[in-house]
């Protein structure tokens, strides 16, 4: 490891070591998403209209909530990933990274948090 | 430190350097339709569950913004993002194995992924809308 140019300065360090596992998850959650937002995307083409009530009714039955939950964190996972590439090519200055993907980490815990809370709460009946 | 040794070194070219093909075509329409989607589709997501679990009035309040122009426009928007992501996110996923690469057929998928992204979204749309 030397001190002159780029490479120099980080040649023989190796990897940074958390990139496989980024680079899998990406995968990992693509094949969730696929999946799920496919099931989402059948169950509103075949649902007979869009109303509340039919609407509520579906997403309360055991199948369809726990797959719009797993769409849910699958998305937002997956999304978390991504946008954290999207910030890391470009917010080059150190601070305002780290509150980016701050930030970033936060939302992707809030927001399902509180699909998961909607989906629960009409899955145990609140409006039935 | 940080900079050291960077100062007037000839950096890899960017963007403006190579004549457009297809395929970055796709790479740049994979990231913004992406990238999209995280916010405008991630953030109708939740208002739709949340419209849902407040009631029939909350659900009316979505009903009537989704059924604006500019609500058509976003689920639209949406939607196509969705079939664009997929089928260029399929193209990384058989890239990952290896395949793919030579020229004449990275081209042809990379032109296939954004046509079939279209023609899904019209098809949704169209079946939706018709029924």
């Amino acid at each position: 490891m030397g001190n002159g140019t780029s490479i120099g300065r980080v040649r023989g360090l190796g990897s940074a070591k958390g990139g496989v596992h980024h680079w899998l998850l990406q995968r990992f959650t693509a094949i969730g998403n696929l999946l799920t937002v496919l099931f989402l995307v059948v169950s509103i083409l075949l649902l007979p209209d869009l109303s509340y009530g039919t609407v509520s009714e579906w997403i309360a039955r055991p199948v369809p909530a726990v797959a719009i939950i797993l769409l849910v964190l699958s998305t937002f996972w997956h999304a978390r990933l991504g946008l954290q590439v999207l910030v890391e090519d470009y917010v080059h200055e150190h601070a305002n990274k780290f509150a980016a993907v701050a930030a970033l980490n936060l939302v992707a815990f809030a927001g399902p948090a509180f699909a998961v809370f909607c989906i629960v709460r009409i899955a145990l009946g609140a409006h039935a | 430190m940080a900079n050291a040794g960077t100062k007037n070194r000839p950096l890899s070219p960017h963007l403006q350097i190579w004549k457009w093909g297809p395929h970055m075509f796709v790479s740049i329409l994979h990231r913004v339709t992406g990238d999209g989607m995280a916010f405008a589709g991630l953030g109708v997501l939740l208002w739709w569950l949340g419209a849902l679990a407040g009631g029939p009035a909350s659900y009316a309040t979505f009903q009537w913004a989704m059924t604006t122009p500019i609500g058509y426009l976003v689920l639209v928007g949406i939607s196509w993002a969705f079939f664009s992501h997929m089928c260029s996110g399929l193209r990384h996923l058989v890239l990952d194995t290896g395949a793919g690469y030579e020229l004449n057929t990275n081209k042809s998928w990379a032109l296939v992924c954004p046509i079939a992204g279209v023609l899904l979204t019209i098809a949704f749309w169209a079946i939706l809308l018709l029924r």
